[in-house]
């Protein structure tokens, strides 16, 4: 275990009547007094390369986080800049891209699956097996009830139309690849993407 | 694009049109100033309103919103009668000496074959060439035949003179001159003219007209495949480029392959008419390959399921029973209760499609919509009261919704496609918050309980659920890897050449798509995409930036489709002998001591055909040449011809006044209740158009506080003249209408826009920004959707958002 706390903390520790050199021995400390250069605030931080998901430049970007990368860990972004080595941007992001930072830390971000029920005003959450066993016997039911294998005429479509999809462009090839594998094979044809906008 | 970001540096001169990238690809409009600055290029920027781009351009004209092929067309007409064409680029490149039938005909506004009932051509047997008895296409090399394509074309145009223009465009007579010479002065070899445009194009009835007509200017001044030309869509989103070239369309399979129709029913004839044969002797017409792509997408998603015996599974795609189910058809069937589940993957319909009244009562009568996303949309709480914002009765709206939380860009591994279709892989650097999952793993998990019911249960048409191909590692969450190596494609059994030496083991990746084949041998997700990830590891990871031409193409960043190919039709930046066109723009082309094509790029072209032989450049048409005449591909004509938006400022158009049928497009699909809903210019007299900011994109941007805190609150832009008549000063607000809902907002009053003289009257322009909603941590606005109609592209069906008819009052 390791507690934080500050210099003014230690010293009204140590005031109480506790010998702050055994103090140090149990494990606490107070954090150093930095009255050296400040710290390059990128140092220790994790470089990753990525591209801004905004428009359709794709200027290079280099994303910092903190956590030392072990398991049960949580990497925490903080800071986004331009990839100077970016042959399109060369290093430079516009007012939309300089935010980024914020798009990935917003507040309005979602954290976890929710219902909403029919006539029902808020939100409850449930748990991922909840939502996508939910989705899948919605999805089966539809299916068997409207696939349409033979239209009035005979002819064999094998289409499902009363269920519909639209697929993210802001997402990657990987993702829009395995969408388009599952979508089409369950006979979908109500199926876009942003391009038709 | 045909060419790319940098590419821009190498122009002589930039139109930008229908887009305004120093605002919304501000980094990309980098290339526009470097041009300027250090390759004496010059900059026109035509607009309805007085953009950023415009602010640095050369020259500059406002155009009323809609009228652009009208411009165009008016310039095709003056390159034509003042002979500025690149006439040895024009003969051997283009169409124009091919005879086209002689029942072709148009008529006050109206091709041959239309069907006034059915608004649309029925019979477009006559819009083709007129075919020789070998088979192939007849031709006039002298241009003078008066039914070759440019003949027609110069008659066709010539009604399209700069009065006209100039009334119709509501722009004066000394612009037009002055842009026309300029770009006329693109005609010679050695200098080229680059078009940027954006959705100021594709948000039109006549949308993928327009653009055809800027493409037709640039194969007039020889500017396709060259260096500093091309026609360059900037496209709207990160990864919208690479979303269409995987297919995710209602009627397209990935790499413009596409869904059989219903009356396709016949395997080989599917094919067969897809798998096109050259028009002209000895033309390469590359889609003869089709088969080989589609058996390996079938092997890719069938695997073994997939036999010479069931026609690799062709019965299991769906067909359709309609040309499209565009989003516009799907909400229209939504809203009379057809629809029973939807499902939104990052994308917010509630603010992204038009008339929201219409968006709204669609979404209330599903049984149950899934929202997936990184943040909380409009859409995901369509049914939550927010006041003014979002006036709705939670408690009558039957709806379930499901909300998925996603992680973003940040937060997981895979490519994006940008506008220059370069494929660049980045890496997550952090996990996403809460419970979020990648996307991939969302399908993923759905895919294995879907399975597993259908496996337990049975149900309709199990076959190709349970028989598609699903051998991943972790198979609830495929890795980006396993998908990237999947689309690539790899070799399924050991592949040989005609001696019989294997050139890929059983297992490898394949290095590119002339490595497959139609026996079932090979698998390919999407063979535009083979390439991207090949032996030597994954291609779109690359990161050298060098540019050893010093021509600014950096083949060795990231991998582009198709090939590594940078530059779409680089064997038209060579002459018809194989040399470049001028020294300047030397690119690609022949070496005769190598005997073959070499240079700056991969050349687009079979490597070692050649001049002598004479193929044409544009290898994927089959008759190797550039379209002028659009033959039986687009739906309202072979030729562009102006027709007004479907709600116009202006009584009639101008072109057909007698002619009704002729005012709008005829080929446009709109449906009843969306036609009812349409104002009239009497009530509803000021154009409008919808823009994006520099500060903002889409609707994300609101949900970032660096975003919100710059651009913070809802706005309209208009003139001061309007301002005056409406009595209203900067900074107070006003409503603004149309015939199918009304915002409020603060009135920006801005000499940027401009009353413009339309036949004999001034035409009022508003500016709506599209950016704030009820969710997010921007002020509340209202979603701008409340003002736009029900009608799209005739070919796309992409709404008409940027031409539509509003009153705009003090509020």
């Amino acid at each position: 275990m390791t507690v934080n706390v500050t210099r003014r903390q230690f010293f009204k520790l140590g005031a109480a009547g506790v010998a702050s050199s055994s103090m140090a021995m149990m494990g606490f400390a107070p954090e150093s007094a930095e009255a050296s250069v400040r710290h390059f605030k990128l140092t220790h931080a994790k470089e990753t390369r990525n591209n801004c998901t905004y428009c359709s430049v794709g200027c290079g970007v280099l994303i910092y986080s903190h956590g030392d990368g072990s398991k049960n860990t949580r990497q925490e972004v903080f800071h986004i800049e331009g990839d100077p080595d970016h042959p399109v941007s060369r290093g430079s992001l516009c007012p939309k891209g300089s935010g980024l930072v914020d798009f990935v830390r917003s507040e309005t971000r979602l954290e976890y699956p929710q219902v909403r029920a029919p006539g029902s005003s808020e939100w409850k959450r449930v748990s991922w097996d909840e939502a996508l066993n939910k989705i899948a016997r919605y999805i089966k039911d539809d299916r068997d009830a409207n696939f349409v294998e033979r239209d009035e005429t005979g002819k064999t479509v094998n289409h499902w139309t009363t269920t519909g999809f639209l697929a993210a462009s802001g997402a990657s090839n990987e993702a829009g690849y395995i969408t388009h594998k599952v979508v089409r094979n369950l006979g979908m044809v109500a199926f876009d993407n942003q391009a038709r906008v | 694009m045909t060419n790319h970001w940098v590419d821009i540096r190498n122009a002589n001169l930039i139109l930008s049109m229908g887009g305004n990238s120093a605002e919304a690809h501000p980094v990309g409009f980098r290339w526009v100033t470097e041009a300027l600055e250090h390759n004496k290029a010059k900059l026109i920027c035509i607009d309805p309103r007085y953009t950023r781009t415009c602010a640095v351009a050369d020259y500059k004209a406002f155009i009323r919103t809609g009228t652009d092929i009208t411009f165009l067309g008016g310039l095709i007409h003056y390159l034509i009668t003042t002979n500025q064409i690149q006439r040895e680029y024009v003969l051997h490149y283009t169409d124009a000496s091919l005879l086209v039938r002689e029942d072709y005909g148009f008529e006050d506004g109206i091709f041959t074959g239309y069907n006034p009932e059915k608004r649309s051509y029925d019979d477009k047997s006559s819009w083709m060439y007129e075919l020789g008895d070998d088979g192939y296409a007849r031709r006039d090399m002298s241009l003078q035949h008066p039914r070759c394509v440019y003949q027609l074309m110069r008659e066709h145009y010539s009604r399209y003179d700069i009065d006209t223009v100039s009334s119709i465009c509501g722009m004066p007579r000394e612009h037009i001159e002055h842009i026309w010479s300029e770009i006329g002065k693109m005609a010679v070899p050695h200098q080229t003219m680059t078009i940027l445009y954006a959705l100021g194009w594709t948000q039109h009835s006549i949308g993928s007209q327009i653009i055809r007509t800027a493409a037709m200017v640039q194969l007039l001044l020889g500017n396709m495949g060259m260096p500093g030309g091309g026609i360059n869509a900037l496209r709207g989103h990160s990864n919208i480029q690479g979303l269409t070239d995987l297919g995710l369309l209602s009627q397209l399979l990935p790499g413009y392959m596409s869904l059989a129709n219903a009356s396709e029913q016949d395997y080989g004839e599917y094919i067969k008419k897809r798998a096109k044969q050259p028009i002209l002797e000895g033309e390469v017409s590359y889609w003869k390959n089709y088969e080989k792509f589609h058996v390996s997408l079938m092997k890719s998603w069938f695997g073994d399921a997939a036999t010479q015996e069931n026609n690799w599974c062709f019965d299991w795609l769906p067909k359709l029973s309609k040309p499209l189910y565009d989003v516009l058809d799907t909400f229209e069937r939504m809203h009379k209760g057809e629809i029973t589940g939807y499902f939104c993957q990052g994308f917010n319909p509630l603010a992204s499609f038009p008339n929201r009244q219409k968006i709204t009562e669609g979404l209330s009568r599903l049984k149950y919509l899934v929202v997936m996303d990184p943040l909380n949309t409009e859409t995901s709480e369509f049914w939550k009261n927010y006041g003014e914002y979002n006036d709705v009765d939670s408690s009558q709206i039957q709806t379930e919704v499901i909300r998925l939380p996603t992680t973003c860009f940040a937060e997981d591994d895979g490519s994006i496609t940008n506008s220059a279709r370069w494929l660049q892989w980045h890496w997550a650097a952090a996990q996403g918050p809460g419970e979020s999952r990648p996307d991939t793993r969302i399908m993923g998990e759905l895919f294995i309980r879907i399975r597993d019911l259908y496996r337990q249960e049975g149900g309709a048409f199990p076959d190709p659920i349970l028989n598609v191909d699903w051998d991943y590692d972790i198979p609830e969450a495929p890795s980006s890897e396993e998908i990237a190596q999947e689309y690539n494609g790899r070799a399924l059994v050991d592949l040989t050449d005609d001696n019989g030496n294997v050139i890929r083991r059983a297992g490898e990746l394949l290095s590119g798509f002339s490595e497959m084949t139609a026996d079932g041998r090979t698998a390919s997700g999407c063979w535009i995409f083979a390439g991207s990830w090949t032996q030597d590891g994954n291609q779109m990871a690359r990161r050298d930036n060098s540019d050893p031409y010093g021509t600014g193409n950096t083949l060795g960043w990231a991998w582009a489709w198709p090939a590594n190919r940078r530059l779409l039709y680089n064997r038209a930046s060579a002459d018809p002998q194989g040399r470049p066109w001028g020294k300047e723009k030397a690119f690609v082309w022949w070496s005769s001591e190598q005997g073959r094509w070499v240079g700056a790029d991969i050349p687009d072209f079979p490597v070692t055909s050649d001049p002598a032989l004479g193929q044409g450049p544009f290898i994927m048409q089959p008759e190797g040449v550039g379209h002028f005449f659009a033959g039986q591909s687009m739906v309202e004509g072979p030729f562009p011809e102006h027709y007004e938006p479907f709600e116009s400022p202006i009584p009639n158009n101008p072109l057909h006044p007698n002619n009704p049928l002729a005012k709008n497009n005829p080929a446009g699909r709109i449906y009843e209740k969306d036609r009812e809903a349409l104002g009239s210019w009497e009530e509803f007299p000021h154009a409008a158009t919808t823009y994006r900011l520099t500060e903002h994109f889409h609707f994300w941007t609101k949900h970032a506080r660096l975003n919100a805190v710059v651009q913070p609150e809802q706005f309209v832009e208009i003139s001061h003249q309007l301002a005056e008549e409406v009595g209203v000063v900067a900074g107070d607000w006003v409503r603004v209408s149309s015939n199918r809902g009304s915002i409020k907002a603060v009135a920006m009053v801005t000499k940027r826009m401009q009353p413009l003289r339309i036949g004999d009257r001034d035409v009022h322009h508003v500016g709506i920004p599209i950016h704030w909603g009820f969710t997010g941590v921007a002020k509340k606005g209202y979603l701008i959707n409340a003002l736009t109609p029900v009608v799209g592209d005739a070919n796309t069906q992409t709404p008409e958002y940027k031409s539509f008819i509003v009153k705009v009052e003090k509020a």
